[in-house]
């Protein structure tokens, strides 16, 4: 189909003109004078049918390329869509990834500066053995593939100028994405003031697994403002909060940053609380709901209703619709058997567990059936 | 002959057995979705948004004999497949097991008149709970045709001939106003004011939809205005029919059967007691791949009732294996071809018109 693939050429190349912008004032009016034409579906249905990155509702990126980085971690380089409203330096980015005809969504930082219009952008996937997503897209994802893209999010990010003259960034493992973010923001960024001061400690088992440790260690050769230390734990063992009279001496009056593993986290959080310090320090936690062991003697788990206010117990064998309503929760139903999908409630997180096959499930966001799935482990839904 | 089942024969064992082995196929499906299902509803999906864009424009220039019969064939193609293939099933909740939000049960909103939630309420919850218990599945004669015997004959359903064939052309309309469920009113079951709501929502849609078609795209033909009327009229009334059709055909042949609520075991219903009662009060339609794509996949009527969320492209590949079954269980498996089932239908509507008790 010539004529299909030429016209896909012509949008893509659209997409560009202009750093987007062109297309983006093109498609908003042609949306609003086409919609009442399109009803019961939006323009932009028909629009993302030709190419994907022309949709705004469903907002997507392609990858233009996969670049290795250390052992089992590669970077995407992503074009943005129409429906890409930009991030800021720090700032997570949910993706989601079809597998299988299955979208899962994850949240990778973003690690790269805040584009101009229709520009790339980057995420780095470190790959989680056990995961599912992760080792796709960092061993499995080829350029063209089209990943969905959530508006960025996120509230670890790095002010605005004026910056604080003296900032500390504590990382371990993959928490230096969002930082490496931050740093080449800040190295590229013209300031209006004098250059801060900034030092990044970061801790990883050996040089091989510290992510962008040649280009952190150029940038730091380049810029005066930046010194990197790196700790390697497998050689000078873990990095505890206790260190920092030595490694950062005036670290009580940076403005500080840390991302990493919860323990390390949890550990900086009480030193600086100790300290008087608490309101400089901001953490950001990459969060992951454990999946429960699978068994017969399910325990069940503690069920937050969100919009309602509610908890209550529930019993692996019963169906969080009975849960909620024994609760006195305004439970959307239906059928009650699995067939009708009236009781599709949205999971803020946690896993559930199918009734009908013993099947775990569940990721946030996913709408769940609550007449056939049972809890397995706290969870919350969105009710 | 129409005739009333009693699941309370099928002795207990023999129906489990009947659950497991349908649970064991459903379990297998579910197992087996993956990246074919979904390129399948996207290339559904890319098809009729296609011949639905060909349609319109070719309808631009109607006033050319040849584009006004390419453009009304294309748009009824379109139609159809929008309201069979993709809205049916995608408001089933088929393909929301790909996790995409363009894709599902939730979002979706479709060019029939009934808006999607009211749609779900009457068909996924009411039909397919209580398939065929007289009084209780509405969508048995829709309230206003006599299918069954149990039913009460009432001098109106003399006419029902006349106004079942009246009621295919404009089946949208008669689905909508019955979505309403009005007649739920009078007895308690359903308040003034949520009668009003869903009104609005009828309207609100029913005027999108209508300004569109008859509006709208005439007004943009220019010159061929008046044929692009036309070929919108006869693409809504040649879906409508088909629709009408596909449905009743999957419902009311003669050897399909309706149950009275103490029949059913609605209390306590087993999942295989559920399964047969779906089996016994559905009907397929035998027929090639193209038949099987226009009409949804409900022409594999039975699987769908069997498995309602199980992806519609997977039907044609269950249905030998469901058939064996019940050939194993002596349940009866209504199947036959379109015109044989169509016949058939007719012949029910013509006998339940007397107060005749068979």
């Amino acid at each position: 189909m010539p004529v299909l693939r030429a016209s896909i050429g012509l949008a893509a190349r659209l997409a560009e003109w202009g750093g987007g912008r062109v297309p983006m004032v093109a498609g908003r009016i042609t949306s609003a004078l086409a919609s009442p034409l399109a009803s019961p579906l939006a323009p932009d249905d028909y629009l993302g049918l030709i190419d994907p990155l022309l949709s705004a509702r469903h907002p997507a990126g392609r990858v233009v390329a996969v670049r290795p980085e250390c052992a089992g971690a590669a970077t995407l380089e992503i074009r943005p869509g129409r429906g890409w409203a930009g991030h800021r330096a720090g700032q997570y980015l949910p993706v989601g990834v079809e597998i299988d005809g299955v979208r899962h969504w994850r949240t990778y930082s973003i690690t790269s500066p805040p584009e101009a219009p229709g520009r790339t952008l980057t995420i780095t996937v470190k790959e989680d053995p056990g995961g599912r997503v992760s080792p796709h897209l960092v061993h499995r994802t080829r350029p063209g593939t089209v990943l969905r893209l959530s508006p960025a999010q996120g509230e670890f990010t790095l002010p605005e100028d004026p910056l604080p003259p003296r900032m500390l960034m504590v990382t371990a493992g993959s928490g230096i994405t969002p930082v490496a973010g931050m740093l080449r923001t800040l190295a590229g960024r013209r300031l209006s003031g004098p250059a801060p001061d900034v030092v990044l400690l970061h801790s990883a088992p050996g040089p091989d697994e510290f992510l962008f440790r040649a280009e952190l260690a150029g940038l730091a050769a380049r810029l005066p403002w930046l010194s990197v230390h790196a700790r390697y734990t497998r050689t000078a063992g873990r990095l505890v909060p206790e260190h920092m009279g030595v490694l950062c001496p005036d670290w009580y009056d940076r403005e500080t940053w840390a991302c990493g593993p919860d323990g390390l986290l949890d550990a900086l959080e009480r030193h600086w609380a100790a300290a008087g310090a608490g309101e400089r320090l901001r953490v950001e936690r990459f969060r992951l709901t454990p999946v429960p062991a699978q068994g017969s003697n399910m325990p069940g788990g503690r069920v937050r209703f969100e919009r309602s206010g509610v908890e209550a117990d529930s019993s692996a064998s019963v169906p969080l619709l009975e849960t909620g309503e024994t609760a006195g929760v305004a439970m959307p139903y239906g059928c009650r058997r699995g067939i009708c999908f009236g009781c599709l409630a949205p999971l803020v997180h946690g896993r559930v567990r199918d009734l009908r096959t013993g099947e775990l499930h569940g990721e946030p966001g996913e709408l769940i059936q609550t007449c056939v799935n049972g809890a397995a482990g706290p969870l919350a839904l969105a009710l | 002959m129409s005739t009333t089942a009693v699941l309370s024969n099928a002795t207990g064992k023999p129906t489990e057995e009947l659950g497991e082995e349908l649970d064991r196929i459903r379990a297998e499906v579910v197992a087996a979705r993956g990246t074919d299902d979904a390129r399948y509803i996207r290339t559904v999906i890319a098809v009729q948004r296609g011949l639905d864009t060909g349609g319109r424009a070719a309808l631009a220039l109607s006033l050319f004999p040849p584009a006004w019969i390419a453009g009304t064939a294309m748009l009824t193609t379109a139609k159809i497949l929008e309201n069979m293939e993709l809205g049916h099933n995608i408001l089933h909740g088929q393909w929301d097991w790909m996790g995409d939000p363009a894709i599902h049960s939730t979002t979706w909103e479709w060019d029939f008149l009934t808006p999607a939630d009211a749609w779900k309420h009457t068909h996924n919850h009411l039909h397919h709970t209580y398939t065929n218990v007289v009084g209780l599945d509405r969508d048995l004669g829709y309230t206003i045709l006599r299918m069954s015997p149990e039913q009460r004959w009432h001098p109106v359903h003399l006419l029902q001939p006349l106004y079942n064939a009246l009621l295919a052309p404009v089946f949208e309309w008669g689905i909508a106003l019955y979505d309403l469920e009005a007649d739920a009113v009078p007895c308690g079951r359903k308040s003034v004011r949520a009668l009003l709501g869903d009104l609005a929502g009828l309207a609100r849609k029913a005027v999108r939809q209508a300004a569109k078609d008859y509006v709208l795209f005439p007004l943009l033909a220019g010159p061929s205005a008046l044929p692009c009327l036309l070929g919108n009229v006869t693409a809504n009334g040649l879906r409508n029919i088909w629709a009408h059709t596909v449905i009743f055909c999957g419902h009311f042949p003669g050897a399909v059967q309706t149950f009275s609520y103490e029949e059913a075991q609605l209390d306590g219903e087993t999942r295989g007691q559920w399964y047969l009662r779906q089996i016994q009060g559905s009907a397929n339609i035998e027929g090639g791949p193209l038949l099987h794509v226009l009409t949804g996949n409900l022409s594999h009527q039975i699987e769908h009732h069997v498995f309602p969320d199980l992806p519609s492209n997977r039907y044609a590949e269950l249905a030998p294996r469901v058939r064996e079954i019940c050939a194993r269980h002596g349940i009866t498996y209504v199947s036959g071809p379109l015109w044989r089932q169509y016949a058939s239908m007719w012949g029910r509507v013509l006998r339940h018109s007397v107060p005749h008790r068979y």
